[in-house]
Formats: structure tokens, C-alpha cells, sequence
């Protein structure tokens, strides 16, 4: 079939995989908040949400509905438009970041092969980096427009933040680019998956210690999570770029956190852990004996424990190191961070100089 | 600026060393420090449920007390007002008519008896103060209510169950005053 | 038509608006959005060509990292329609005479240029893609490449530089 010169069975497809990874993020951004409290809880010897249903499961639910039913409320002062356009951009940019991470290998249905990634383009990273700096922007708008001394100086804070650990970010990435010599996050996980030991020694972390912690640290600044909490430290800012919001624009801007926060997880496993690699498994003799689609769920599996590892460090983190002062958190990233990642790259680029000689 | 006692000991912070400038060690001890509290017993008491023991000295709401034929015991003679610090306590004395012997074991009794519960110590004052043994401190608390109205406790929410009428409830009031005076009589012999 | 096309017409119509909006808002915030989404448009004619890199970085660099530094101090400045200061006549007169020049030189160049012998390459044009780009800035125009570089990267030691302490 074809519409405007296009195939309809791939447009559904994409649509279905875009629809399922949306929920999915959404899903899982939900789960991340109660994971949130309860860890909080069980590393301060408390036991975090447990009374709204089996284990306090239901809390995410709760939180969600009490968020839903709040007054909605809008400063007169502000700027009506920016003000509301502020969480959309907010959550639209962390939704799209998706859609380049492969969260699989390829699933075989109805005798068509689907790819579980959603668009496979060749700037698959930058494609990334263009997202996150946009997505500064919904703090920018939605700071300003609150119209509060408050949240101006939290979204300058934050985009000043952002802007810098972009940076290094960068740099990092660029020693990462010099090893796999492709920016597309498809190949770079299939590299990693030829490497020894079932594909475990090929895992990037291994080429680039220096380069992944420096992509750690910028990613834990860019998500805007403790110790780079800035934009929303409370002791100063109240409320940070959220001050004025209520009801669902302040549970759009709390919600795109998280989503940030699993994306960027899922770019870090993809980058540097070998995405949906099984360690220490050969996949094509799995798939020989057991199928491609089951040892393709199991890719899938394998990626959601590496996110669920980051996102339990991410939160491991945040509950035991404080916030950092404005003026340290600039230091370590101009001073510190940008240096590092420069020597690294310059590193990288002799040792694969010699190697391809 | 002169230090004031010649006690001052000036401490030179030391230069850090590389391993301490490196940064990171330090904060993989401190994520070491949290990760270990995961498996650390928790120090929530979960209430409804549990709940935590009172001191043996703990002083609650007040009882209005019975004999064992269910009299009441008060005879609205004021000591426990005058006696209250915080002035807490009202009561309107009242002559026991022909017929009410089954319900006062006195001619006078207190025909309304308020204690204000937000004015209210709990210094046990008017327990001690007591001469016919009336009054009684028990071991719980008023709960949380929506008006103000509603701590100002009367007869009905202060008297001990009819031992006639519901002697379990007595029995088990009753029970309760005599372990917390047992209790109390320990910690001062102690 | 195909999609291509009628997304040609609907970015070309997009970013032409958003233009016009943004020379003509009276706030200064609402004309840095509004060029923001004239980025887009670009970016969107530039992915239609196929042209991904440059796509992208025109995301990065222009919307990502300079409009937000000029939403950063346009912020911090407080101008909005009631603060603004008017202009003199004088100032306006020399405002239209100079755009209205520039206007014109543009114009002449781009008659004269070759440009209008040119087609279009469409989407399965390769020129724009990394290889393709990658091979051309580090063969034919290595030293403009090496020297910008260069430049940035002094740019970069400087900031570091002034970050210092003493």
C-alpha cells in the first residue's frame, strides 16, 4: 500500500514502536519517582512510601492523581504563553531523545522484520546533543516567564550549566568517535558486541575510562541531578525554574527529569556498556539455537537492567553527596572537566594513530 | 585580632594530598557509607500498627473513676480545679436526689465536669489532689480532632464503663490505672 | 506531491512567518523564539536536502548555544515594550537606508551568483552527510579547517584562562 509515495506498513510500524517506547518511558519515569523515594528511604534507615497499596506500589498513582487534581495556577504578572509553552518544551524535548537510542536488535513479526530502533540516522549522537541543548530552552521560557526574581535566576543557572558541561560533554564524546569511527548508535553497539568474551571486553567503557566518567559527571549535570542540582536548590531558590507551577505543568517539568534521566542512562549503556549486549553470551549462536526474537527480548531486557543500574546510581548519588557551590560546580567545569576531556581525546587520537599505522 | 585566652590553638588546615585532590576516592567512601545503610535496620516505627511503649511515668487522659457497684466516686468538692495550674477544669456541683443512690456514692456530686484538653498540662496535679480518689491520669492521649469544641472533654468522654453495665471494659480501664500506679510506684522506689 | 514537497512548501511558509515575526514582535524574548524556530525551519530544509551534519549542528551551535546566550542577556537587561527607549527619527532613517542597502547588495550577489544554474539535490543527495563532509573539509579546505580550529581552540584555553583565580 502507499501513501504519497510512501509505504503505510512502515509508517505503522514506526508509529507502534514510537507509541510503545513513549509509554514506556512514561511508565518507567513513574516507577523512577517511587524508586526515588524508596531509596532515599532505605539509605536514611527509613522504609519510603509503603502504605498506598502492596509496598506503596500504587504511590506513583497517587502522586500522579494528586498532582492532576491541583488548582491550576497562572502568576498575572507572568507571560501566558511562554509560561505554558515552558513544560511542553520541557517534556517533548526529553520524550524525543528516544528515538534515536536502539533499544534492541530486530524483532521478527508476521514475516517482516522490525527494527526496535526508531530512526537509525548517521548523526545519531549529535542528534542527541542537539535535543539536550534544546531542551534547555523549557527551563529558560518557563523561568522567565514565571516573572520571579527566583526562577530567572534558576534558569540562568541552569542553562549556564548546561551550556558548560555540553562542553566537555563534547570532548568526551569526540574520544569515544575516534575508537568506534561512527557516530551511529546502531553500529556502535553491534562494534561492541564483536569484542571478546561475548562481547564484553568490546564494551567502550574498557577503550575509555577517562571518556565515560567525564560523560558521566556532564550527564549528571545536564539532567540537572545532585551534586549539580542548581537550578533547583531549595536552600536558595525556593523552587528553582518551578517556583510559579502547579498542578500538571509542575508534574511535566518534575516528570522530564526523569525521563532525561532514563534516556541519558540508556545513552550511556549504548555508548559505553554495549547497549542491548548480553556480557559474556556469543548472541548469533543463541539466536541459532533459540531464535532471533527471544534472544532479541532478552537484548531488550539486558538494556533495561543497565538503565535500572544507572538510575540506581543516579539516585545513589544524589543521597550522599551534597550540592555543589555556583562557583565550584563552574570550576570543575571549565577547569577541570574541559582539560581532562582534551587530553583524553588528544590521547585517544595518538594511541589510534600508532595502532592504525 | 588578640585571642582572648591564652588557651587558642590556631590549626593550619594541611594542603590536601593527591589523593584527596583527586576527588573521587573521597566520594566512593561516602557512596560506600550510604550503600551500607541499605541493609541497616530501620528506625521507623510504623504506627497504626506499632506502636512505640510510653514511660512509665507517662501522664495521658483523665479518668473519671467508679466504685464496684458503679458509683461515681466525684463529689464535685473543687480541689482539682484549684489544684489545676492551667486552669483546665470546670464543674458544676449538683444535690443527689432520692433515688440516684445506685449513681453517686456521695449526697453531692458533679453534675458537669469539663476538662479543656488544649489547656491541659497533664501535670497529674489533680490526681494528687484528689481526696476521694476520683481522678486518674490514664496512659493514652487525646486524638486529633477537626474543631476546638471538641477537646473540651465532658463527663460522658471522661467516666470509666459502668462496671454493671460493661464490666469487661471496666475490668480492663481499671487494670490499666492499677498497672500504670504500679509502674509508678517502681520508678520512685527505684 | 509527495511529502517531501508538501514539507518543502510548510517549513519554507514556517520559517518565512516566524522571520516576519520575529523582526516585528515587540517584546525581545518573543523575537529570539521566534528566530529560534527560524533555525528549525532551516534545520528542516536542511535535513529535506538530506544535508544531516549540517542540520544538526545549525541545532547545536545557532538554536542550542547562541540564542540561548541571547535569551540569557536579554533576560538579565529587563527590556520589555515598556522599557523601551525611543528611538530618534534620525535613528530610524538610518536604520531603514542601511537594511534597505544591505538588502540590495544581497540581491545583486545572489542575481550574479550561479546559484539559480544549480538544481536542488534532493533527498538522496549525499553531500551533506558526515563521510561525504568530513572528506571534503580535510582535503580541499584543511587549512581554513585547521586554522578555525585553532581559533576555537585558543578561544577555549582563554576562557579557561580568565576562570583562573590569579
Amino acid at each position: 500500500m502507499q501513501f504519497l509515495s510512501t509505504d503505510i506498513s512502515l509508517i505503522l510500524e514506526k508509529l507502534s514502536i514510537i507509541v510503545v517506547v513513549v509509554l514506556a518511558l512514561l511508565g518507567i519515569a513513574l516507577y523512577t519517582t517511587f524508586a526515588e523515594r524508596k531509596v532515599a528511604g532505605i539509605m536514611q534507615d527509613r522504609y519510603g512510601p509503603n502504605r498506598a497499596g502492596p509496598f506503596g506500589l500504587l504511590q506513583p498513582l497517587a502522586d500522579g492523581i494528586k498532582l492532576f487534581f491541583k488548582e491550576e495556577l497562572i502568576p498575572l504578572a507572568s507571560n501566558r504563553m511562554l509560561f505554558i509553552l515552558g513544560p511542553f518544551i520541557a517534556m517533548f524535548t526529553a520524550l524525543i531523545t528516544g528515538a534515536v537510542v536502539p533499544w534492541g536488535s530486530q524483532l521478527e513479526i508476521f514475516d517482516r522484520t522490525v527494527s526496535l530502533t526508531i530512526a537509525k540516522p548517521d548523526i545519531g549522537i549529535l542528534y542527541v546533543f542537539a535535543v539536550v541543548s534544546i531542551g534547555v530552552f523549557g527551563m529558560m521560557i518557563g523561568g522567565w516567564a514565571s516573572n520571579n526574581k527566583f526562577s530567572l535566576l534558576a534558569a540562568i543557572r541552569g542553562a549556564s550549566q548546561v551550556i558548560s558541561y555540553e562542553l566537555a560533554m563534547g570532548l568526551s564524546i569526540i574520544a569515544l568517535l575516534l575508537v568506534t569511527g561512527t557516530m551511529n548508535l546502531g553500529e556502535i553497539v553491534t562494534q561492541q558486541m564483536a569484542g571478546g568474551l561475548g562481547g564484553f571486553l568490546g564494551w567502550n567503557v574498557f577503550a575509555q575510562p577517562l571518556g565515560f566518567l567525564i560523560f558521566l559527571v556532564c550527564v549528571f549535570a545536564e539532567c540537572n541531578r545532585t551534586p549539580f542540582d542548581l537550578p533547583e536548590a531549595e536552600s536558595e531558590l525556593n523552587m528553582g525554574y518551578h517556583q510559579e507551577y502547579s498542578s500538571l505543568k509542575l508534574g511535566f517539568f518534575l516528570f522530564s527529569e526523569y525521563i532525561n534521566m532514563i534516556v541519558s542512562s540508556a545513552v550511556m549503556a549504548t555508548l559505553f556498556f554495549g547497549g542491548y549486549d548480553i556480557p559474556f553470551v556469543d548472541e548469533a549462536s543463541l539466536s541459532a539455537a533459540w531464535g532471533n526474537n527471544i534472544v532479541a527480548i532478552l537484548g531488550i531486557l539486558m538494556l533495561l537492567t543497565k538503565i535500572v543500574f544507572f538510575l540506581f546510581l543516579f539516585m545513589w548519588v544524589r543521597w550522599t553527596i551534597p550540592r555543589f557551590r555556583y562557583d565550584q560546580l563552574m570550576d570543575l567545569g571549565w577547569r577541570k572537566m574541559i582539560p581532562l576531556a582534551l587530553a583524553n581525546m588528544l590521547i585517544t587520537g595518538v594511541i589510534t594513530l600508532w595502532l592504525n599505522r | 585580632m588578640q585571642p582572648l585566652t591564652n588557651r587558642v590553638k590556631v590549626l593550619e588546615p594541611k594542603p590536601l594530598n593527591l589523593m584527596e585532590r583527586l576527588y573521587l576516592p573521597n566520594i566512593l567512601k561516602g557512596m560506600l557509607i550510604t550503600f551500607r545503610h541499605i541493609f541497616k535496620k530501620k528506625a521507623t516505627i510504623q504506627y497504626p500498627e506499632q506502636k512505640r511503649p510510653f514511660s512509665s511515668v507517662f501522664r495521658g487522659l483523665h479518668v473519671l473513676n467508679r466504685d464496684e457497684e458503679g458509683k461515681e466516686r466525684c463529689t464535685a468538692c473543687g480541689l482539682c480545679a484549684v489544684a489545676c495550674p492551667a486552669e483546665a477544669i470546670t464543674m458544676e456541683a449538683a444535690e443527689r436526689k432520692k433515688g440516684e443512690e445506685h449513681l453517686y456514692r456521695e449526697e453531692k456530686y458533679a453534675a458537669r465536669y469539663e476538662i479543656n484538653m488544649l489547656r491541659c498540662i497533664f501535670c497529674g496535679l489533680c490526681e494528687e489532689a484528689c481526696p476521694k480518689d476520683a481522678i486518674y491520669l490514664s496512659e493514652t492521649f487525646a486524638p486529633a480532632n477537626f474543631t476546638r469544641k471538641s477537646f473540651i472533654y465532658g463527663k460522658p468522654d471522661l467516666l470509666i464503663p459502668d462496671p454493671v453495665q460493661a464490666p469487661d471494659d471496666f475490668a480492663r480501664a481499671k487494670g490499666q490505672i492499677e498497672e500504670r500506679k504500679q509502674k509508678a510506684n517502681k520508678t520512685l522506689t527505684a | 506531491m509527495s511529502i517531501s514537497e508538501i514539507l518543502f512548501w510548510f517549513l519554507s511558509a514556517l520559517s518565512i512567518l516566524s522571520a516576519l515575526m520575529m523582526v516585528t514582535s515587540r517584546n525581545p524574548v518573543h523575537s529570539v523564539l521566534w528566530l529560534i524556530l527560524v533555525f528549525f525551519a532551516i534545520s528542516g530544509h536542511y535535513i529535506l536536502m538530506n544535508a544531516q551534519f549540517l542540520a544538526i549542528v545549525n541545532m547545536i551551535v545557532y538554536a542550542g548555544a547562541i540564542m540561548v546566550l541571547f535569551l540569557f542577556v536579554i533576560m538579565l537587561m529587563n527590556m520589555n515594550a515598556e522599557t523601551e527607549p525611543q528611538k530618534s527619527k534620525w535613528m530610524k532613517m538610518a536604520g531603514t537606508i542601511g537594511s534597505g542597502s544591505l538588502l540590495l547588495v544581497l540581491v545583486a550577489a545572489l542575481r550574479d551568483s550561479e546559484l539559480r544554474a544549480r538544481t536542488l539535490e534532493g533527498p538522496e543527495g549525499s553531500i551533506g552527510l558526515v563521510k561525504q563532509l568530513g572528506a571534503v573539509l580535510f582535503t580541499d579546505y584543511v587549512v581554513p579547517f585547521e586554522i578555525s580550529s585553532v581559533l576555537f581552540l585558543s578561544a577555549m584555553v582563554g576562557a579557561v584562562l580568565i576562570g583562573k583565580k590569579d
